[in-house]
Parts: C-alpha cells; sequence; structure tokens
C-alpha cells in the first residue's frame, strides 16, 4: 500500500492471527482509524466527520420514517401527519430528518470551500475531488425527490418545475421528462418512483463516501498550508503527522457536539424555520402558489437558472447561432449544469503552483468574493425574478463562470505567491511555539 | 392584570405592518401567545376557549381531517377529560361509518369531520401553511424573531375586517388588512359575543381571534410541547458533551502542543 509511512496492525494473539490471515479486516479497520494525519488541521477540517453523521441521522431516521410512510397520492400527506401525529416520537424523527437535510447541505457547502480555500482539489486529489462532486450532485438529487414524498403544494410543484428542466432539452427533452416522470405530468407514478429511488441514493452515497475517503487515504489530507508531508522515512512523517485516533477523532467529535447543540435548537424550537409553509398544503395540481420556491439550499442553482432569460444578449445569441435549438430555458439549464461542472473541473483550471489559499495574496480576494457571492445568489434565488433581482443574478452567475473559467487559470500566471513553510512541523511550530500565553498553564499536564 | 394591560398596550402601540412579500402581504399584529418562545406552552383554558369558537362558528365551513378527536384529552393540548371527549364527539359531529353504509355520531377514535361544503379550506395544519411574518427582502430575519407567525396572521385575519365589501366576478369580496392582496373571500364570522365562553372570559371579537388561532396552532402541532421539551433535553446534553469532549481534547494535545514549544 503506498501513503504516508506509518504503524500496520501487527496480530499478536493466536486468535487475532487466525482472523487475519482469513480476513483482515482488524488491519483495515486499524490502518483507516490510525491515518497518519496533518497536525496543523483547522477547524474547517471537521466537516467531514459532520457528513459522515448526516449521512447516518438521514439514513437511519429514514428508514424509520419509511415504514409509516406511505407512497401514494391520496395518502401520502395524510401518512406524514400520521407520523406527526400518532407513531412515537414520529414528530421528532420527521423533524430531525427534515432538518438534518440542511444540516446536511450547510456541511457540505462549507466543507467543498474548505477545499476551494486550500486547493485540496489540486494534484493529486482530483479523483476525491471529483467524487466529492459525485456525491454532492447524487445528495441534491436525493434531497430533491426527498422533498416530494410529503406531497405537499410546494413537493408537487417544484417537481413539475424541476422535472420541467429535463423538457428544456432539445428534441428528446419531452422524452426524458415523460421518462423520469412515468407519465404525462407529476402523479402516482413520480411519487412512488421518487420515493423508490429517495430510498436508493443515500446507499450509492454511502458506497461513495467510502471510495472518497479511500482516496484521500490513498494521498493523505490536505492541510492548511497545502504542503505535502514528508514521506522519506517514518520518523520524518511522524514529525508532521499525527495519528487520526484519538487526536483528531476527539477534536471532531468535540465539534460535531457543538454543532448538533444548535442543530437540536433549531429542530426542538423552531423546526419549519427553514421549510415552506405551502408544504402544509396538501399537493393541488389546479392550484398553483404564487412563488414556487425550492429549498434554500438549491437557490444559488435556481438563481442561475433564472438569470439566463431571454432578455440576456448572450442568450440571443446563442439561441441565433443554434438556429433556436438553444432557447432561453434550456440555456438556464446548461448554466445550472454547468455551474457545477466547472467546479469539479476545478483541479484542471487552477493553473498556480501553490496548493493553499494562505499563502496566494490574489487568489485570497476572488475567493472571497466567490463566497459573497454564492450567499448573494442564494438569496436571489428566493426573490420573485422581477425588478432588480434577474439583474443581480445575471451578475452573480457570471461571476460564478469567470471564477472557474477566467480568473483560477489566470491567477497562476499572474500572482506571485508569498513563501510557504518547508514543512507541516514547522508551520506547527510557528502556530504553538510562539503564543505561549494561551496554552501557557495546561501545557504541564502530564502525558499519562 | 398588569400583563394583560400591557398585552393591550402592545397590541394597541404595534402593529407589525411591513410584513414584506411580492404580492403585497398584509397588517400581522405580533401577538404574544403562550406557545412561544423555547419554553411557551399551551394554555389549556385558551384552547378550550379556541375548540368552543371552532365547534360553534369555524366548523360551519371548515373542516380539520387530519386532528383525531381523542387528542382532545392530550394533557399537553385542551386535556378535556376522556367521557367529556366522549359526549363531544358525539353531540356535535356525524361521520359516515362505511361499515354501516350510513352516518353515526363521532367517537374520540373518528377524526374531526372534513367539510368541503363551501369549498373553505381544511385548518388542520392551518396555522403551519400561512406564514405572517416574512423577510425583510426573503432574507427571513423576521421569522427568526418572530417565529412563522401563522397562529398571529389567523388572529390578524379575523380581527383585521374594515367592514367593507365589493362584488367581483359573482363573489362578493370583504376587505380585510392582514389578508394579502386586501380582499377575501371569507365573511367576517366575529361580531363580538359569538360564542358564550364557561369560564366567563369576554368574547370579544380580538379575545376570539386569538383564541381561535391558538387553538389552531395546537390542531396544527400537537406534539409542540413535547418536541420543545426533547429540544431542550438535547441542547443540555450536546452543551454537557460539547464542554467534556471539549476538556479531553485539551488535554490529549496538550502534550503535542508542548513538544512545539521546545
Amino acid at each position: 500500500m503506498s501513503g504516508i509511512p506509518h504503524d500496520h496492525y501487527e496480530p499478536k494473539s493466536k486468535g487475532e492471527n487466525w482472523i487475519h490471515s482469513r480476513l483482515p479486516v482488524v488491519g483495515l479497520l486499524y490502518d483507516t482509524i490510525m491515518i497518519p494525519t496533518p497536525k496543523n488541521l483547522n477547524w474547517m477540517w471537521i466537516w467531514g466527520i459532520v457528513l459522515t453523521f448526516c449521512l447516518a441521522l438521514q439514513i437511519i431516521t429514514g428508514i424509520v420514517l419509511a415504514m409509516h410512510y406511505t407512497p401514494h397520492v391520496d395518502l401520502a400527506f395524510a401518512s406524514i401527519e400520521h407520523i406527526m401525529r400518532n407513531v412515537n416520537g414520529g414528530h421528532m424523527l420527521r423533524y430531525l430528518h427534515m432538518n438534518g437535510a440542511s444540516l446536511f447541505f450547510v456541511a457540505v457547502y462549507l466543507h467543498i470551500f474548505r477545499g476551494l480555500y486550500y486547493g485540496s482539489y489540486k494534484a493529486p486529489r482530483e479523483i476525491t475531488w471529483i467524487i466529492g462532486m459525485l456525491i454532492y450532485l447524487l445528495m441534491m438529487g436525493t434531497a430533491f425527490m426527498g422533498y416530494v414524498l410529503p406531497w405537499g403544494q410546494m413537493s408537487f410543484w417544484g417537481a413539475t418545475v424541476i422535472t420541467g428542466l429535463f423538457g428544456a432539452i432539445p428534441f428528446i427533452g419531452e422524452g426524458i421528462q415523460t421518462w423520469l416522470l412515468g407519465g404525462p405530468a407529476v402523479d402516482n407514478a413520480t411519487l412512488n418512483r421518487f420515493f423508490s429511488l429517495h430510498y436508493l441514493l443515500p446507499f450509492v452515497i454511502a458506497g461513495l463516501v467510502i471510495v472518497h475517503i479511500w482516496a484521500f487515504h490513498t494521498t493523505g489530507n490536505n492541510n492548511p498550508t497545502g504542503v505535502e508531508v514528508r514521506r522519506t522515512s517514518k520518523a520524518d512523517a511522524e514529525k508532521d503527522t499525527l495519528p487520526f485516533w484519538p487526536y483528531f477523532v476527539i477534536k471532531d467529535l468535540f465539534a460535531l457536539a457543538v454543532i448538533l447543540a444548535v442543530f437540536f435548537a433549531v429542530v426542538g424550537f423552531m423546526p419549519n424555520y427553514l421549510g415552506h409553509p405551502d408544504n402544509y398544503i396538501e399537493a393541488n395540481p389546479l392550484a398553483t402558489p404564487a412563488h414556487i420556491v425550492p429549498e434554500w439550499y438549491f437557490l444559488p442553482f435556481y438563481a442561475i437558472l433564472r438569470a439566463f432569460d431571454t432578455e440576456v444578449w448572450l442568450v440571443i445569441a446563442v439561441n441565433f447561432l443554434t438556429g433556436g435549438i438553444i432557447d432561453a430555458k434550456f440555456f438556464g439549464v446548461l448554466a445550472m449544469f454547468g455551474a457545477i461542472a466547472v467546479m469539479a473541473l476545478a483541479p484542471w483550471l487552477d493553473t498556480s503552483s501553490v496548493r493553499s489559499g494562505r499563502y496566494r495574496p490574489m487568489f485570497k480576494m476572488w475567493f472571497w468574493v466567490f463566497v459573497v457571492n454564492f450567499v448573494v445568489l442564494t438569496w436571489v434565488g428566493a426573490m420573485p425574478a422581477e425588478g432588480i433581482y434577474p439583474y443581480i443574478a445575471l451578475v452573480g452567475s457570471t461571476y460564478w463562470f469567470a471564477y472557474f473559467l477566467v480568473i483560477l487559470p489566470l491567477l497562476g500566471v499572474l500572482e506571485k505567491p508569498l513563501p510557504q513553510p518547508e514543512t507541516i512541523e514547522e508551520d506547527f511550530q510557528a502556530h504553538y511555539g510562539k503564543s505561549s500565553s494561551t496554552d501557557g498553564a495546561p501545557a504541564a499536564t502530564p502525558a499519562e | 392584570m398588569l400583563k394583560k394591560l400591557a398585552l393591550a398596550a402592545t397590541l394597541a402601540l404595534t402593529p407589525v405592518s411591513g410584513a414584506f412579500a411580492a404580492g403585497g402581504a398584509g397588517e400581522v399584529y405580533n401577538y404574544d401567545f403562550s406557545f412561544e418562545g423555547a419554553f411557551g406552552t399551551f394554555d389549556q383554558a385558551q384552547l378550550q376557549r379556541g375548540l368552543q369558537i371552532y365547534t360553534q362558528v369555524c366548523s360551519a365551513c371548515h373542516g380539520m381531517k387530519y386532528v383525531p378527536l381523542r387528542t382532545l384529552s392530550a394533557s399537553d393540548g385542551p386535556g378535556m377529560p376522556e367521557e367529556q371527549v366522549l359526549a363531544y364527539a358525539e353531540q356535535n359531529f356525524e361521520v359516515f361509518d362505511a361499515e354501516i353504509d350510513d352516518f353515526r355520531p363521532a367517537r374520540p377514535t373518528d377524526h374531526f369531520p372534513a367539510n368541503d361544503a363551501v369549498g373553505a379550506p381544511d385548518l388542520s395544519m392551518m396555522a403551519k401553511a400561512r406564514a405572517g411574518f416574512h423577510g425583510p427582502y426573503g432574507l427571513g430575519i423576521n421569522q427568526f424573531f418572530k417565529g412563522m407567525g401563522g397562529p398571529e396572521y389567523i388572529a390578524s385575519m379575523l380581527a383585521g375586517y374594515t367592514g367593507e365589501e365589493k362584488e367581483e366576478a359573482g363573489t362578493i369580496l370583504y376587505e380585510n388588512k392582514a389578508f394579502p392582496g386586501g380582499w377575501i373571500s371569507m365573511a367576517p364570522v366575529f361580531y363580538g359575543d359569538d360564542v358564550e365562553f364557561a369560564d366567563g372570559t369576554e368574547a370579544t371579537i380580538e379575545q376570539q381571534s386569538q383564541d381561535v388561532a391558538a387553538f389552531l396552532m395546537w390542531a396544527a402541532e400537537p406534539q409542540m410541547m413535547a418536541r420543545k421539551q426533547a429540544g431542550f433535553v438535547g441542547v443540555v446534553f450536546l452543551t454537557v458533551l460539547s464542554v467534556l469532549l471539549y476538556l479531553t481534547n485539551k488535554r490529549i494535545w496538550a502534550p503535542v502542543k508542548a513538544r512545539a514549544k521546545e
């Protein structure tokens, strides 16, 4: 096995030997949990554990919810109320599951921004990044289908709008849409297949999560300096790293506990804050809600989708050049999926030889504009497409693409990076060696 | 008494207007309901008054098909004795029983009946299906501090008729300060003393509007108190756990950080 040199599991007793020679599962777990981890990881490296927890939470609460849920257009809405009113602890299960989706996306966005800032996507971690993007796409699909299941007004009309996007594909779009829906419109067949897929996809995600972890356990974690762990010898590696257990497990669990305290406050005291009131009205194909708004975590992409309307000159030009094949609607769809595609291509679009944003003065500025832009897009996605909002959405969408397609490639050439530390050890020393004020007294704690 | 005065003063002085939403949302008052906040609980007397209003006024046009009658005896809800619930169900509602192919008096195991007679919406989840507060500018800050405002909207709407009416396409619309758009097809239902409360509370329009709004909040979220308690216990335990893990983490890392100083 490649990777950072470290101790491996040695079976000691006869029994351990017996198992290890037949199925080295203990060794696998040992190597996974004792993986050498850069010791300078900061608090932005905790989101992986939070995400793993979210996946487990969603699967466990989801499996129990599925025991009480009925995927039928006449019964789905009532079965949710059955869960809320009659099932023991059902209201908590459902609110945990509902808000768990939001926590999942908060965590995944911060995780992605962490990767973008510290250049975690760069060689040799491209596959980790691509797998991560696939997980993110699957998460969006799963969350979208999950939102349809309660069969409220937003469920129904959200499903109608989103599946309508596929209908925008020229020539084959309508066929694809009908195939996805299982009929000409969102109906019982749609609800059934969405339920089936909503149950299936989390397990696909779980599989990809294992591949994601496997990939970065091979390359080693990135870290705030972006400098690689020394692999020249085990002794050198140990100067840069600490085993994942107990140092990072406890650190991550601490962060997780703090985050869950906030999460429980939301679930307990304001469980519907992130939802939409219209979804407490049963789906009615004859009454369109005044504003169809997706869940908050889709809003940036919803803004990009709507930004390219028929008045944008680029859309008009493309429409003209393609002889009307790419109309405004299809352009919007392409832009929305393209926004994720360009993010997935970041490893090849970023030309800088320096990994971490910490040593890239120009990049830093553009990155924070990107973050602010993301927040603005989220906000504008929730606003009606009228007045000044479409312009804001258009500027934001343009920046999104410019960041990946223009800024990242150019910065690598134009920017003069700051000096990086030689080793992770040096960075760690610089951080903890000097600041004696913060950790003065407890440093005397004996390591028993 | 003081609280009541303060309440009256707040009601009089703070019309929470400017509830922003495209489509022109109306004026929704930020009523001070007993069930607000992390420790707020339902006021049993108020829920029972609300039930009385629902039974004598609302149920003429509206149904509440997702709410089981038996839950009226829930101790963290209206808390009516079971015999009383039985009597209430039998006296007030008839349900269709497929087994005997006929209508029979309702039992506690039945739900409140649906009512589609005049096309009025079902009220089971009405308090969660409406947002009294919006924005500002889609930011959700108002909802964060004031709550979603479902019951506030219901109470404001019921007490928000101006007395103006107009006819539009054969329907009479009534001007209402709280209703988005300003004109609602539901006729005003409260004129004061529309019901006679058993507990002697004066049945003003304001009082009745708030009582029925509180009742509908319970109907929409009967497990609210259990949920808040679970949330509170969760937060307390996780806070303790956080402190313990913080100390553990600090101790584990102390020698590593100490070595960095050498």
